[in-house]
């Protein structure tokens, strides 16, 4: 009476089934890491869109004015501190409109960083708009005790598709400037 | 029939069997040992150390300045087929294997709830690594500094500043060439390689508790997927995308999903819901572990009066546990075998290592050096004792594992299925006690090379069954009476089968043995 065979071991896979099933996987494997690596295409932005860029780093005006200590105030303090004008910390928050083709795109009002209130403000914003012609007003006020606008900028720009313009605020160039 | 009861075998949850039968499909392709989802993990190693190789030749031809550093590897897309050009798309292509190894090992784990108790330190590092290689991968796309990298990095910067983590936003360093500095490339360098640096030095964190940990796959796997990624090289070389503008939005791009997914998907949703999506995808997988848990298996127990300081158990346990000490009854031997609870896995291998784990043993209550509470080797050996000394003797003994396919289903009159932590736990002299002892037939079921619940239980078995590893399975014992077999979960049919096949050798012997017997005299 032969002997019964061994059940097939699972450890070593081998003939000519394995290795088709083996070249298939490997391609697979391949098909769908060089299709992820590259397809499908992503669009960032629509075509014949451009991009604006609202973004700016301002310190406001401090909220509150400077004042002298009094004598009385200078003795009270340890001689190494006795400064005799005293500001308050604390800055407005600067306040930026921006309108394109005359219409509202951003309104923001950014506070003063840091825990004192003290720091700049930082304002960041990506707007989408059509290319072309376009007229961009932008407007900054960064004193809360006033109403008005301190910085204002308007001008008619033409933006090719895919554009990038950069609305920035650098107080040597004048305030606001477009890039 | 089963009899000791000691071991109840819980059927695999709905998931578990679902990947187990995704793995034996596989199986039949490449072979338990080679299967790549059973080796995700160390084919997740081979993906970084190619990284590593390609990443040396790439850094050494890259200029690190802004305005150089597109030139020198754009330089090494327009000869694709060259050394230099096969590093560049070998690199981009090991990384998005890397990525998708590194989620398939992740997942088989999760899946197999392999991230509590014991394994709770390995889950946690391995999660800890995922930011860096988060961090790493996107980071790569940087140092090229062509349109994809430009979006890259302005994506990266503009997710960062919806964070209240710093006063300016990160992203005005992109707003115009001028912002761009070789200050600000030797931070890319330092994101990339740096962090990929930190990567390699936790992966070390990550295998610290486990012994013998593979960093390499198997020889034939990983030829296979270095030849699929070179011949992917070959086929689609990875090339620039035209050199960074900030004055031009990257408006079209060959997205490489696998690595940048994020950023799209931020830009179809918000900053926001992405960062909440992904911590509180991360904080999932940190706070798995601490989901309150079945009871924890109880952990080896040694004897000091039965153990010699062999170290055979130091030497097979998969986690680390055991530590030597000098033995406190020196006339027992020089070193004693310590259990570290924290890192005992409960699986019994120790058990089976132990030389005084042999049946043989006159006494009547069988004590071994390192045993495990739940299923000591005395039961064991009582089990199988009642099964042999019965009015009604039961010829064939099924050991089983008991993570594996369920060893009860071959009971029956003739057969005695014995469920055990492990296979490994079996000490071979018990397949000859057995065979000694009136058994016609031993069956020792294991799961399958590279799906051992306890990482090297089926290995140790195997050798020790072939005399390759101590405690040996003698040589004496006839082989023919002995059948080990590899089943996963799901796999019962493949016990049946060989149970079939133990049974019709066992008649088969004991024909011929009768054939073999003088005939009386007339």
């Amino acid at each position: 009476m032969p002997e019964p065979a061994t059940p097939r071991s699972a450890a070593r896979a081998v003939g000519p089934r394995a290795w088709f099933g083996q070249v298939l996987l490997y391609a697979l494997f391949a098909l769908a890491i060089g299709v992820f690596s590259h397809w499908p295409t992503y669009r960032h932005l629509a075509a014949g869109a451009a991009l604006i860029k609202l973004s700016l780093v301002h310190a406001g005006k401090p909220l509150g004015e400077c004042r002298e200590r009094s004598a009385e105030e200078l003795a009270a303090l340890p001689p190494n501190m006795r400064a005799p004008t005293v500001c308050p910390r604390k800055r407005s928050p600067v306040t930026v409109e921006l309108d394109i083709d005359g219409a509202p795109a951003a309104r923001i009002a950014a506070p003063p960083s840091g825990l004192s209130g003290d720091g700049a403000s930082a304002v960041y914003r990506r707007l989408t708009v059509p290319a072309g012609e376009r007229l961009i007003a932008v407007r900054l006020r960064d004193d809360a005790r006033s109403a008005g606008f301190a910085y204002t900028l308007e001008r008619r720009v033409t933006l090719a598709p895919a554009q990038v313009l950069v609305i920035d605020f650098d107080p040597g160039a004048g305030g606001i400037t477009l890039q | 029939m089963t009899d000791h009861g000691a071991l109840a075998q819980r059927a695999p949850r709905g998931a578990v069997l679902w990947w187990s039968r995704l793995e034996q499909r596989l199986d039949r392709a490449f072979g338990a040992s080679r299967n790549p989802l059973r080796q995700s993990g160390t084919l997740a190693f081979l993906a970084l150390w190619l990284l590593a190789v390609s990443g040396v030749w790439l850094y050494a031809v890259l200029d690190t300045s802004a305005a150089g550093a597109y030139a020198s590897i754009a330089r090494l897309s327009d000869a694709p087929w060259s050394a230099g050009g096969l590093m560049r798309s070998l690199h981009r292509y090991a990384a998005d294997a890397f990525v998708v190894f590194t989620a398939l090992h992740l997942l088989r784990e999760a899946v197999h709830g392999r991230f509590q108790h014991f394994r709770r330190f390995s889950w946690l590092t391995g999660c800890a690594l995922l930011p860096l290689v988060a961090v790493s991968a996107v980071g790569g796309f940087w140092l090229n500094w062509d349109r994809l990298g430009q979006f890259s990095a302005t994506a990266t910067a503009e997710w960062l500043d919806a964070l209240p983590l710093l006063a300016q936003p990160l992203a005005r360093n992109f707003l115009g060439a001028a912002a761009v500095s070789d200050r600000l490339f030797s931070l890319f360098v330092f994101v990339h390689l740096g962090v990929a640096l930190l990567l390699v030095f936790g992966l070390w964190f990550h295998v610290q508790r486990i012994t013998r940990a593979a960093v390499f796959p198997p020889r034939a796997l990983a030829v296979g997927t270095l030849a699929t990624l070179l011949g992917l090289c070959v086929l689609a070389p990875v090339a620039s995308q035209g050199r960074a503008d900030l004055g031009v939005v990257p408006a079209l791009l060959s997205m490489d999903w696998i690595l940048l997914f994020v950023h799209p998907l931020m830009y179809a949703t918000s900053a926001g819901f992405t960062w909440t999506l992904t911590l509180g995808a991360f904080g999932a997988l940190v706070a798995l572990p601490f989901v309150p848990a079945p009871v924890r298996a109880p952990v080896a127990v040694v004897d000091p009066h039965n153990c010699n300081g062999c170290r055979r158990c130091l030497a097979d346990c998969p986690y680390a546990a055991i530590t030597m000490v000098p033995h406190p009854l020196p006339q027992r031997g020089a070193e004693l075998a310590v259990v570290d609870a924290d890192l005992c896995a409960g699986c019994g291998i120790c058990a089976g290592a132990c030389p005084s784990s042999t049946p043989f043993r006159s006494t009547a209550r069988l004590v071994s050096g390192i045993d495990m509470p739940q299923f000591p080797v005395d039961a064991l050996r009582r089990a199988v004792q009642r099964a042999l000394r019965s009015p009604e003797p039961v010829p064939i003994i099924a050991f089983g594992c008991a993570h594996a396919a369920d060893i009860s289903c071959l009971a029956a009159a003739d057969v005695l299925a014995v469920p055990l932590l492990c296979t490994a736990q079996l000490p071979p002299s018990f397949i000859e006690y057995a065979l000694r002892n009136g058994a016609r037939g031993v069956l020792v079921a294991s799961c399958h090379d590279g799906g051992c619940a306890f990482r090297l239980g089926a290995r140790w078995n195997a050798e020790r069954l072939a005399g390759t590893r101590e405690p040996y399975l003698r040589a004496r014992v006839p082989r023919t009476r002995v059948l080990p077999v590899q089943a996963d979960i799901g796999e019962e049919s493949r016990l049946r089968e060989a149970l079939r096949v133990l049974r019709a050798r066992t008649i088969a012997q004991g024909a011929r043995a009768e054939q073999a017997r003088p005939a009386p005299d007339a």
